[in-house]
């Protein structure tokens, strides 16, 4: 047996963890048909661990879904079946080139894969029923996230509305649902940044080999470094060179930004983050970068 | 930013209450910025917002405003929840808004705080919305409160200004439930006593904010004696592997949990010994609050969500009759005959308004008994009939079994909390 604190003190981390636990198995007694949202990226694999955990050693009680721009990063993709195969959970890929050809998005020429996932999303929610989808969405990454709920609510349109938020007290929930509406569930809610990767260091669990510093062919556009790739045409004056780079965060890679970094182990990329100066998504995600109110305006219409 | 790993480090949650005036945006701002937790990026949109407004300043506040129409509007309209991190310590704020109709979101703010953060502009001195904030911070049973008298820079640092407002709050405190309170004199905007001593006021010898909020010790709030295990979900694996698997996950919310401890499970009855206790893969000798992990028992008693695990000879009263404080959150008042949906722990029912006894005057604490019916963002003493036994203590004892949210059964929407003074 392991021995606990004697003080019966928890660290920050461990209490971190015991909540996103409670949460876990609040939605999956209560809830009819959860999902979990998961990309591959680390916040989602710190999610799948928490399910992991909260559920063991019975397998998680839901399938996964993942929304596939079809210009994910192929690392991704392949440490997204190693966990799925691992926990034997079912996978349920939402691919937006399908929703595309079946009219369900409309690709033209000048919405970005990011938005276009908005409607793919919820159509893969409404097929399956689902009546509540996880996702890794945290409150320190955005000032729109800063105010969501745990559990926040979305009409029969998938809608996010910030002023009818319902209160959410103590570690009380509630998950009251009318016909056609779900649950959005963001379990790891209070974790910063430094934790998810403190957490991933403590666990020692597989994530996307981006996240690491490697040699990349690189070209710089609005102020960021994006991946060279058949999908991101280069534009005139944009020249492709070769560098130490590594990921923050992984999504579509035509608006996924790299940093410069010669990180190449956990506790390197720990010291890194704790001393950067700009915020990942700042950094790194041209899909934050239109305005002010960008991820406000894509939470109302059903984004993750 | 701390080199210190996040393992190490412990958690503050804490709530602050105050209206834009009192400078509550810029404080937050100042603790983010002081504590190296903001951004370059955000710094620099705040700075380019601020000189696009004409400011000669960086408005701090801009940080923390989070939507469009509140930006629009100036105001904060929601709870928003912000954090930040010192080599030693975590902290989750809680960032309610001050004005009146916004009860309901300082009462959410602080349901889960250890510590409300309450300030006052020197220059007005106590109004009836810091007044309000520190009752319903009692109320909640926020365990540790902090005066942060702000602006002292516009009253010249004057210690007379402090010692009037430190000796009327103290005096106003002592019918409160208030079992620690510090007065901190401040200039947010000008950092003075925030994170760095303020040389501008050598008569104050106390701690800095930062300094309080790092060492105030929240480890002793919890409650260690009374076992409280509300039973969440039945983790029956079912595989070969694992074949008579059968546990109970749960959040301890109270006491201590050890292998070999004697339990009984309500509201049955039955008592059985735990024989172990799960943490993931691993099995260990102690639980303790607010840890989440799966309890097995000795014996195969029938234990369902809802259920409660506790000592044989230390257990609630399963009760139908509540008498509680309930703040009410929504439009339509809440009136005697009502039914509405009720979730305490891990347990949900009905639940019947039998009488509405009082309405808590939360800027005079007086008793408003003539009363028949709870506003929105009023307070009152409410009598309850469920359908079910609820298996609870009394809020002061413990904030978890204590403690219930009331839900309108037809819209669905969470419309009030209640905090329990007994149950019979």
């Amino acid at each position: 047996m392991t021995q606990t604190h004697t003080d019966y003190r928890l660290s920050q981390l461990d209490q971190l963890e015991a909540e996103s636990i409670h949460i876990f198995r609040e939605v999956a007694a209560e809830f009819e048909k959860p999902v979990l949202m998961f990309s591959g990226g680390k916040d989602s694999i710190v999610m799948m661990r928490l399910a992991e955990k909260a559920f063991y050693p019975a397998k998680i009680p839901f399938p996964v879904l993942q929304v596939d721009t079809g210009y994910d990063f192929p690392e991704v993709l392949s440490t997204r079946d190693n966990w799925v195969n691992r926990l034997g959970v079912r996978l349920i890929v939402a691919s937006v080139e399908d929703a595309i050809r079946d009219g369900i998005v409309i690709d033209d020429g000048k919405t970005s894969r990011n938005r276009l996932q908005i409607g793919t999303l919820l159509n893969a929610l409404e097929e399956g029923g689902f009546t509540a989808a996880f996702g890794g969405g945290r409150r320190d990454e955005e000032k729109a996230r800063a105010k969501e709920r745990v559990y926040s609510h979305r009409d029969e349109f998938g809608q996010w509305d910030p002023k009818m938020q319902r209160p959410e007290l103590w570690s009380l929930y509630n998950g009251r649902l009318h016909e056609g509406e779900h649950m959005r569930i963001f379990p790891i809610s209070n974790w910063t940044e430094l934790d998810i990767w403190d957490y991933i260091g403590r666990e020692g669990i597989e994530i996307p080999t981006i996240y690491f510093s490697h040699q990349r062919r690189v070209f710089k556009r609005d102020g960021m470094l994006l991946s060279e790739s058949e999908h991101n045409p280069l534009r005139s004056g944009e020249t492709v060179e070769e560098r130490t780079i590594r990921f923050r965060t992984v999504g579509d890679l035509t608006l996924t930004g790299c940093v410069e970094s010669t990180a190449s182990t956990i506790d390197e990329i720990i010291d890194e983050v704790a001393v950067a100066r700009v915020t990942e998504r700042g950094a790194t995600r041209g899909d934050d970068r239109f305005s002010e109110a960008a991820m406000e305006d894509r939470k109302k219409e059903g984004y993750f | 930013m701390a080199t210190v790993k996040s393992e190490q480090m412990d958690l503050l949650r804490f709530a602050t209450a105050g209206s834009v005036d009192d400078g509550k945006s810029t404080l937050i701002g100042r603790l983010l910025l002081d504590s190296k937790s903001i951004f370059e990026d955000q710094l620099e949109a705040v700075e380019a917002t601020s000189q696009s407004k004409g400011y000669d300043y960086t408005d701090l506040a801009l940080l923390t405003d989070g939507l469009r129409s509140e930006r629009e509007q100036g105001i904060t309209i929601d709870v928003a929840y912000r954090y930040f991190a010192t080599p030693t310590r975590k902290f989750i704020i809680a960032d309610t808004p001050g004005h009146v109709q916004y009860t309901r979101n300082m009462v959410t703010g602080a349901s889960t705080a250890d510590l409300g953060l309450v300030l006052v502009d020197a220059r007005q001195g106590l109004t009836e919305q810091s007044r309000r904030h520190a009752v319903i911070l009692s109320l909640l049973r926020v365990p540790h409160l902090v005066l942060a008298v702000n602006k002292m820079d516009l009253v010249n640092f004057s210690e007379e200004v402090y010692e009037k407002i430190h000796a009327e709050f103290a005096a106003f405190a002592t019918k409160l439930n208030i079992p620690d309170l510090e007065v901190i004199p401040i200039s947010a905007l000008q950092g003075d006593n925030v994170v760095n001593r303020s040389e501008n006021m050598p008569w104050y010898s106390g701690p800095t904010l930062m300094h309080h909020l790092e060492h105030v010790h929240v480890a002793s709030d919890r409650d260690l004696v009374d076992v409280r295990f509300p039973v969440q979900y039945v983790v029956r694996p079912k595989s070969d592997e694992h074949h008579d698997y059968r546990g109970y996950g749960g959040m301890v919310a109270g006491g201590v949990l050890k292998p070999g401890d004697e339990v009984v499970v309500l509201p049955s009855g039955m008592t059985s010994k735990i024989a172990a206790i799960d943490l993931f893969d691993r099995e260990i000798t102690e639980a303790f609050p607010p840890m989440s992990v799966t309890v097995r028992l000795e014996d195969d008693v029938d234990v369902s969500r809802g259920d409660m695990i506790a000592r044989v000879r230390n257990a609630p009263k399963p009760s139908q009759d509540i008498d509680a404080m309930i703040c009410w959150m929504t439009n339509e008042p809440l009136r005697p005959r009502q039914k509405l949906a009720i979730k305490h722990t891990t347990r949900s029912a009905r639940a019947l308004v039998k009488d509405i006894q009082y309405r808590l005057d939360v800027n005079t604490l007086h008793r408003d008994q003539e009363t028949k019916e709870l506003g929105v963002n009023e307070i009152g003493r409410v009598q309850l009939r469920t359908t079910v036994p609820l298996l609870c203590d009394p809020y002061s004892k413990n904030r978890t079994t204590g403690s219930f949210i009331l839900i309108d059964e037809a819209t669905g929407v969470t419309v009030g909390a209640g905090m329990i003074n007994s149950g019979s």
